[in-house]
């Protein structure tokens, strides 16, 4: 039996840390949906299907702005000395992910608006009558459409992965120390996107494109997180104990139910009987999506943090 | 260039936490937070048991991903001795820092920004030891330039068992236990 | 560092570069307590004194930073702390800045214990002493109103009661601690061994600690010692049923059943003796009584004493031998807190005897010869004479008593025999935490008509006086000289650092006013403390202005051992060291240490025991915030089998209830091999109930209220504390 005992008792470290709480989950979730949406838009724009007047590519754009700036006030209320944010706008530091998120979030609004402006909603159209100079210049060149569209794709593509960088790159917490973890919040970004764009869309097609979509993003996530607790599993002790904390741990109940049950197993199969016809489209299935990839996000960040290393307090 | 650490003989800590506190006076350290701390380990069944205790705080590694976490360079490394620290106002509190250190040897102060041990580089600049180092009754803790064969700690490594925490996370740390 | 770099770091830290250039220079400590406050002074101020967060009276020096008060270090010229002070000296500028302070003097408005009070001038409250005081003197006579005074602080207020006439002057440090070891020791060699203790740790070869757990206790010179004998690869011998911090760095751990000591010391002494390892030239020259003495140890073998102890007969003499081995510089530690099972004397005696054997006393790596700085007292008029005996110890109930019992007192103030005690004067000692049965305590408290308590915090005993003197803290405030017997003779100064901040007044001036209204007023020949400090050091050649700007000035070096020529005199009536005791056997007690089995633990509970924690001094520290902060409430040690069977597991929280159905306050199970099964441990001085100390109030659960059992030593008043036995309330 080793009996260990440490007198540090600092806020949001001891006993176990806890120094992120719901707004980093609230802004990677919605980081990682915000990059789904970009490049299933982006793709509209690409593949053409802009040309459709009532394409989701029309709507998603000003949902992503909504979004997004929604998880940057969560990733701003999460700071602790506000004060110096400008900060992260002084310098680059190449090796930290939160550096390069924040500049390819400088990046990612004119993407999302440059979409944006090539169908702007009428509220704002009608304030400012200049915006339709520019939907019009946009609008006569299907090349610029196309790159609207492969930059969106880009930066959304960038917007997910480093959702997940952020978090993998500490070696510091098991959980999160895996390659797996990028993939996994960029293919669950899409597969919310996905649902999302399911759920509103008008136009049939693309609704069944999106169900199919999204019914090929699940099957892929199911995937994803079976590689990621298997490449834990097969690592080293605190990797093992990491991977457990999900499998069998403390995390588990909410793992197994809402993350792979609810928001990845239970919807696929809806959807999968759905896009077969079996049932109707509702909005059932995308909604546990959505919540399922929120609940993903809030499990992992509060589940990372606690993973620690074998007796981090000693050797 | 000097690049410091410490060595802590485990032998002769009693765990008393002088460190601690002096550390907390020295440095205003708040009510409630540890730049510096103790733990101890007791195994085995008793009475057969055997205890180490060791007074902890930031390793000032020379692998720094608290360093390379920073979207600021808030946290950086010191060209005098290495010493890793924070400079507060480029500091936004994002915490990338704390998450990051397999230590968890950091903590937010509570005026806003990432805190921890820094050596007390403003002691070490004007060749005091750091204020640990130099209440501890047992004299068990020695600091000095680990890249220089002739210095203390260096020769103390070199002639006593030692280790260092959590080796396997790679971040190559400065404090070194004997045992 | 660059230039650059440094200045950026300097801005960081929010020093400004002007302060730290004045650091930077190695600033000589410069004297500036008269104008600490009064004009704020820029930059770092370094202040010589000595801390007073426990009895031990290390060397300091005070840092003012901008004239706050900053932090505490050790005085490197100081012998006892040797630059280096422990965690509560270096925590000592929280009891500065603790926000639980007593304020101003308070008058008790309803009952006692219920602490409500209401807030008085210092003339008011002075007043309302001394028309109580002479009541009292009336009535039943100056003799009627004790003293309870723990610390160089009472100094000033015992003075000022002998000038009214009190006999009664005590301190649980006698009866409640290190009497019964003092006892032993005086009876065997003829001396005591001091305080600080005259044990030469570091030199010893091999240490011997029997319940003393140096480096959890924070005693600063012997911690220091300690380590290095740890360093120098000494061989250390620990008895204690609890795997302490310096069972850790033992060579050989005796996890003793507890209260059996004396039977292992026994075996011990057998081996030695019936195997020659003594110093047979050494227990020739200085002993008596040795034929007599190994004659009454020959039935006490190893292996009898396994049966009483627990400890492997090869175990009890390879220990032996090996002290034997290492003999003269072999150091069986007397301890300090030694008031344990009532036998205490005995048990300190047999140590005594052990130490004796081994010819360790005056040699080096044993006990040495200390000294100390000489300073005339301060030539006082003569104390009145008192008409009546002391009433701690009537009829000389216990006849090796050397110094006045507290809970005798105490008994006296219930009884009011052999006369009335009406009135008791507490100084900074917290007696509810102190003394055992504190619903005795609260009895005698009853009686009074008078109750003062001088403290710096509100502790339980202030909750029950009449009136509450606020103390400045020993950085605010000036004290008697200090000169302690130690390897190297010394004085030093304590004087203030910084202002107190509110209307709390240093003892001394406290002790000459309250002379003043009493009518006493010429037995302060003086008008200022200082005046009094300087006198004392002219007539032994040195200056205030002197020692106030060194802190501490060092004799010439004293010899300290045989070997460097001193030649021991015992004062024992046979002037040689008594390992057979006559004036013990003709009291009727046991020329020689017997050993008397202990009581057993009724079924489901467990032997209370309690010790030290290094972060905290008594009941008196656990609202100083920093210290706070290093522990804030005590656990109670369960060994994991026992938590196993209870159900208890770590960080829990329980009750303990005693064999006399008294319950404690919440406190939390730490479920650890570290102890054995039969007993449990906590750390004392927690458990605060009272109100007016906000940090510490409600926090962990206090021994000494569990603590209603006492067993007192026949042979010196003592009162043996580990008798308690506790079991487990789940019902938190």
């Amino acid at each position: 039996m080793q009996e260990l005992t440490t007198t540090r008792h600092n806020l949001h470290i001891d006993p176990s840390m806890t120094v992120w709480g719901w707004e980093i989950p609230v802004y990677l979730f919605l980081g990682g949906m915000v990059a789904g949406m970009m490049i299933i838009s982006g793709y509209f724009l690409f593949s053409k299907r802009y040309r459709e007047t009532n394409c989701a590519c029309y709507t998603l754009p000003l949902i992503s702005l909504i979004l997004l700036s929604v998880g940057m006030v969560a990733l701003f209320l999460d700071l602790e000395h506000k004060l110096f944010v400008w900060r992260l706008y002084t310098t680059f530091q190449i090796a930290s992910p939160m550096s390069w998120g924040a500049w390819i979030l400088i990046l990612v609004y004119p993407v999302i608006i440059a979409n944006l402006l090539m169908g702007p909603p009428p509220f704002l159209a009608n304030k400012f009558p200049k915006l339709n100079n520019i939907t019009t210049f946009i609008n006569q060149r299907p090349r610029l459409i196309q790159n609207i569209g492969v930059a969106n794709m880009l930066l959304g593509g960038l917007l997910g992965v480093y959702t997940g960088v952020l978090l993998s790159t500490m070696a510091s917490r098991p959980l999160w120390n895996t390659s797996m973890l990028w993939v996994l919040f960029l293919i669950s970004g899409l597969s919310a996107a996905a649902a999302f764009v399911h759920m509103i869309a008008k136009n049939v097609k693309e609704r069944e494109l999106l169900a199919k979509a999204d019914n090929g993003f699940l099957t892929i996530e199911i995937f994803v997180i079976a590689l990621m607790l298997i490449g834990l599993l097969t690592s080293t002790q605190v990797h093992i104990d990491a991977a457990n904390l999900l499998i069998s741990g403390s995390y588990a109940p909410e793992f197994w139910v809402f993350v792979v049950g609810m928001g990845v197993v239970i919807p696929l199969i809806i959807q999968l009987l759905a896009v077969n016809h079996k049932i109707n489209h509702t909005p059932i299935a995308p909604i546990m999506v959505i919540v399922g990839g929120l609940i993903l996000r809030f499990i992992i960040v509060s589940a990372g943090q606690y993973s620690h290393w074998l007796n981090a307090h000693f050797k | 260039m000097a690049r410091f650490g410490m060595v802590i003989d485990t032998k002769k800590c009693v765990g008393c936490m002088d460190c601690v506190v002096a550390c907390k006076t020295e440095n205003n350290v708040p009510e409630g937070y540890n730049r510096d701390w103790i733990v101890t380990a007791a195994n085995g069944k008793f009475p057969d048991i055997h205890l180490e205790i060791q007074t902890q705080r930031c390793n000032h590694c020379d692998y720094t991903p608290c360093v390379s976490c920073c979207p600021t360079g808030a946290s950086h490394v010191e060209d005098f001795g290495k010493i890793v620290l924070v400079e507060h106002n480029k500091c936004i509190g994002c915490k990338a820092c704390l998450a990051a250190c397999p230590y968890d040897a950091r903590f937010i102060h509570p005026d806003g920004y990432a805190d921890k041990c820094t050596f007390c580089i403003h002691r070490v600049e004007k060749g005091e030891l750091p204020a640990c180092v130099s209440v501890c009754p047992t004299h068990c803790m020695y600091f000095g330039d680990l890249d220089d064969p002739n210095s203390e700690v260096s020769k103390l490594l070199a002639s006593r068992k030692n280790h260092s925490l959590i080796p396997e996370a790679g971040t190559l740390p400065r404090i070194y236990y004997l045992t | 560092m660059n230039s650059i770099s440094r200045r950026k770091f300097l801005k960081i830290t929010g020093f400004s570069v002007g302060a730290a250039a004045t650091v930077s220079a190695l600033s000589p400590i410069i004297n500036g307590s008269e104008k600490i406050n009064k004009v704020k002074v820029k930059g770092i101020q370094k202040i010589p004194t000595y801390c007073d967060i426990c009895f031990w009276k290390c060397g300091a020096i005070a840092y003012l930073k901008d004239g706050q008060l900053w932090k505490v270090e050790g005085h490197p010229n100081d012998p006892l702390s040797k630059g280096r002070l422990c965690p509560r000296g270096t925590g000592g500028v929280g009891a500065h800045y603790d926000p639980d302070r007593l304020r101003s003097p308070l008058i008790r408005t309803r009952e006692r214990g219920e602490e409500k009070w209401k807030e008085v001038t210092w003339n008011e409250a002075l007043d309302y002493i001394a028309t109580k005081m002479n009541k009292i003197k009336t009535s039943y006579g100056p003799e009627s109103v004790a003293f309870f005074s723990h610390g160089i602080g009472g100094n000033f207020l015992k003075h000022t009661l002998k000038a009214f006439g009190v006999n009664n002057i005590s301190a649980p440090s006698y009866a409640q601690c290190r009497g019964p070891r003092d006892v032993g020791f005086e009876l065997t060699f003829g001396d005591g061994v001091g305080s600080p203790e005259r044990t030469d740790i570091e030199n010893a070869k091999c240490l011997v600690l029997i319940g003393s757990h140096l480096g959890e206790n924070m005693h600063n010179s012997q911690v220091q010692e300690f380590a290095n004998a740890v360093q120098n690869d000494s061989t250390i011998i620990v008895v204690d049923p609890r795997f302490s911090v310096a069972a850790s760095k033992a060579k050989y751990y005796l996890p003793i059943k507890p209260g059996t000591d004396i039977a292992l010391l026994l075996a011990w002494m057998n081996v030695i003796v019936k195997e020659k390892l003594y110093d047979v030239d050494y227990v020739k020259k200085y002993g008596f009584g040795f034929e007599q003495f190994a004659a009454e140890i020959s039935p006490f073998t190893a292996e009898w004493a396994y049966t009483e102890t627990g400890i492997d007969v090869e175990l009890i003499k390879t220990t032996a031998r090996v002290m034997a081995m290492n003999k003269p510089a072999t150091l069986i530690h007397p301890g300090r807190h030694v008031t344990w099972y009532g036998d205490d004397a005995q048990r300190s005696r047999a140590i005594a005897l052990l130490n004796a054997l081994l010819g360790s006393w005056g040699r080096k790596g044993g006990f040495f010869f200390p000294s100390s700085y000489s300073i005339p007292a301060y030539p006082y008029p003569e104390y009145p004479t008192t008409k009546k005996e002391k009433v701690d110890n009537p009829d000389n109930k216990y006849p090796f008593a050397i110094e006045e019992i507290t809970t005798g007192i105490r008994e006296a103030t219930i009884t009011g025999n052999p006369y009335p005690i009406k009135g008791w004067f507490v100084y900074a000692t917290n007696l509810l935490h102190a003394l055992p049965n504190e619903e005795e305590t609260i009895r005698a408290i009853q009686n009074l008509d008078l109750m003062v308590v001088v403290d710096v915090i509100p502790s339980e005993i202030a909750g029950w006086a009449d009136v509450v003197l606020p103390e400045s803290v020993y950085l605010e405030r000036y004290d008697d000289l200090h000169a302690s017997s130690f390897k190297e003779t010394f004085v030093g100064i304590r004087q203030p650092v910084v202002e107190s901040p509110a209307d709390q007044k240093p003892n001394w001036w406290i002790a000459k006013k309250l002379a003043g209204k009493l009518g006493l007023g010429n037995y302060y020949p003086w008008e200022h403390v200082e005046e009094y400090l300087d006198h004392r050091l002219k007539a032994a050649g040195l200056s205030l202005d002197q020692l106030k700007k060194e802190g501490i000035i060092r004799g010439e070096k004293q010899p300290l051992y045989i070997e460097d020529g001193i030649e021991p005199e015992f004062a024992t009536p046979s002037g040689k060291i008594e390992f057979y005791s006559l004036q013990l056997s003709n009291a009727g007690f046991d020329p020689v240490p017997k050993y008397t089995k202990p009581e057993e633990p009724p079924a489901g509970y467990f032997r209370l025991l309690f010790g030290r924690s290094p972060v905290h001094s008594f009941s008196r520290t656990q609202s100083n915030r920093i210290l706070m902060d290093m522990m804030n409430e005590n656990e109670v040690w369960v060994n994991s089998d026992i938590a196993n069977r209870y159900g208890l597991s770590n960080g829990m929280y329980v009750k303990l209830k005693n064999q006399d159905g008294v319950v404690s306050n919440k406190i939390k199970i730490k479920v650890t091999e570290r102890i054995r099964t039969d007993c449990v441990y906590m750390v004392h001085g927690f458990g605060h109930n009272s109100k007016m100390l906000k940090g510490a109030y409600g926090k962990g659960a206090s021994d000494a209220q569990l603590i209603t059992k006492y067993k007192t030593d026949p042979i010196m008043g003592g009162t043996g504390m580990n008798v308690n036995f506790v079991t487990f309330e789940l019902e938190v």
